[in-house]
């Protein structure tokens, strides 16, 4: 270290921040910076990049308090309007889970089914100030005697109710072609036989792992845009993977890292935390993250503004290979090929789907923006990498 | 969900046969009538929305028939509400017709209903259920 041309600290970017004058820009716009002027002028000119994702996010769901009744209650199944959450937690604490269908739901029993309504849809049905039928019963106890309760709560209301999903922010994720002769309905969405399409679910150069690889400015702790509000990082999420093949530019070609986040439900907005039903799979919740990229130096700018181009996934097939954990692929493709709408797969030219909202990601980075500009949100140093990962020194070495 | 509009014509053998009520039962469908009546040959016209899942209302139309049922399906129309879509592009995977599709370079999905041919396989593939069957008014 100490080798780069360009040098700043979180705490010299606050300062800027604090005084109106960071310059803060979307990934995007990062790209086009890099391009033009080269990383070093464009770590002198940028104090922060801004990045963003809306996407359905399995792994994600809530933890809820909903206050003792009179007489009390131990709580031992709860029912959020049908959909069960695990109540094994304490008297009246309870995880709702983003992928939890309500209990009546046919599943796939007539395939495929639709799942029309989950621990998602729970989930946003609070945060958009709905009220929800709660359900509990219990075996009763002498300090807590209580055996069922039945009331009508409302995010507001409740004492206590934080989104932690232990998987987020998926850094990359593969391509999906169905080369079976029927069609299948996945979790990557809908892909038709004979590789009718491919579908994608990241949102490439403004997807936030992306922008940085390595994670050498996101760890514990960072401050981040979760479902419209400020939450954190907390630590690595399920899953997570540092050690992956990566192009020359340090991007790895398959999913890598993931992040568990945190944030206040109750300062959450409907339009970021969306229940999703997904034919055939089951139900789960977009969920809109984005996370600020402090511009420490021109190495993590250059990184900050890696294009389309420069961003690569496998082709995987989900008809034989995926279910049967074969690790085998059709080739690798670029976001830049894959947002074109045509990829080339065994020859053949494959419509190409995407199923994260790049058009929401962008407006994710903007709200971002605007935050750290206007001096809502300042940035955090985070207290402790993520596992695997190596921090930038957040001050300059004085020589 | 998957909805359709139907003119069912009863023949005057099955009018008074508890048959809507085995379409619920035995189909695990629900309906919706919009007009019923018994003309004066004893014979039965209902105009109804059939709704639940794709492969039980054929199943549910099948049914039907075989009992002698006329079935026919009224025009519908397939229309997206906006607040409700997310622009993900997932429908895309599905539309046969091109109506819904990705827009370059801004990746906004849109929705042309000139060239939306009423299949309803996006009603289903819509993530957020932002694809809703309509009837068409002058069918009624
Ligand atoms: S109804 Fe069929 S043709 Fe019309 S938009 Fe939906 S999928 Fe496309
Ligand atoms: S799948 Fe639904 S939400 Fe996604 S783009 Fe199509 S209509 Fe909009």
């Amino acid at each position: 270290m100490g080798e780069f041309k360009v040098q700043k600290s979180i705490e010299e970017i606050n300062e800027r921040i604090r005084r109106g004058e960071a310059v803060v820009v979307t990934a995007e716009e990062m790209v086009r910076i890099v391009k033009e002027v080269g990383p070093v002028e464009a770590a002198r000119e940028v104090d922060v990049v801004t990045t963003g994702t809306f996407s359905p996010m399995c792994s994600s769901g809530a933890f809820i308090n909903f206050g003792h009744p009179v007489p009390t209650i131990k709580a031992y199944r709860v029912w959020l309007n049908g959909v069960p959450a695990y109540a094994g937690l304490a008297a009246v604490d309870i995880y709702i889970g983003a992928t939890e269908p309500v209990e009546d739901d046919p599943l796939n029993k007539v395939f495929p089914g639709e799942f029309r309504y989950g621990g998602g849809h729970v989930i946003h049905d609070l945060v958009a100030g709905k009220k929800v039928h709660l359900r509990a019963i219990a075996y009763g106890t002498h300090c807590y005697p209580r055996k069922e309760y039945e009331t009508e709560i409302t995010l507001k209301d409740l004492p206590y109710a934080v989104l932690c999903n232990p998987r987020n922010a998926y850094q990359n994720y593969n391509c999906a072609i169905n080369l079976s002769e029927r069609t299948l309905y996945t979790y990557m969405g809908i892909l038709r036989p004979h590789a009718g399409n491919a579908n994608y679910a990241t949102a490439g150069q403004l997807s936030p792992l992306l922008k940085d690889p390595y994670l050498k400015t996101i760890g514990i702790g960072t401050r981040i845009f979760l479902g419209g509000a400020k939450g954190y990082v907390i630590y690595a999420g399920t899953q997570h993977n540092m050690n992956v093949k990566r192009t020359d530019k340090g991007v790895p070609f398959t999913p890598a890292a993931t992040l568990m986040v945190l944030g206040n439900l109750k300062e959450m907005d409907p339009r970021w935390i969306v229940g999703t039903s997904h034919l055939g799979y089951g139900c789960s919740m977009a969920v809109g993250l984005g996370i600020p990229i402090p511009i420490l130096n021109e190495e993590v700018a250059r990184y900050a503004g890696l294009s389309d181009e420069e961003i690569f996934t496998q082709i995987v097939d989900y008809a034989y290979d995926y279910p049967n954990g074969i690790k085998r692929n059709y080739g690798v493709v670029s976001y830049a090929e894959l947002k074109s709408g045509k990829i080339k797969v065994l020859d053949k030219e494959v419509p190409t789907v995407p199923l994260s909202s790049y058009v929401r990601a962008r407006e994710i980075a903007e709200i971002l923006k605007g935050w750290i500009k206007r001096g809502e949100m300042l940035l955090t140093e985070p207290v402790a990498p993520i596992p695997g990962a190596e921090l930038f020194p957040f001050r300059p070495r004085k020589q | 969900m998957y909805k359709k509009g139907l003119v069912l014509r009863f023949p005057a053998e099955v009018v008074d046969q508890p048959i809507v009520w085995r379409l619920v039962k035995d189909f695990d469908l629900s309906f919706n009538i919009l007009k019923a009546t018994i003309l004066p040959g004893k014979e039965g016209i209902m105009v109804m929305e059939l709704s639940g899942h794709p492969k039980k209302v054929s199943q549910g139309l099948e049914y039907l028939r075989n009992l002698g049922v006329e079935v026919k399906s009224i025009g519908q129309e397939i229309y997206r509400k906006e607040e409700v879509c997310i622009h993900c592009g997932s429908c895309t995977a599905v539309c046969p017709t091109g109506a819904l599709a990705v827009s370059r370079p801004s990746m906004e999905v849109v929705f042309e209903p000139e060239r939306c041919s009423a299949c309803g396989l996006c009603v289903t593939a819509c993530v957020v259920r932002a694809m809703e069957v309509h009837l068409e008014r002058e069918a009624l």
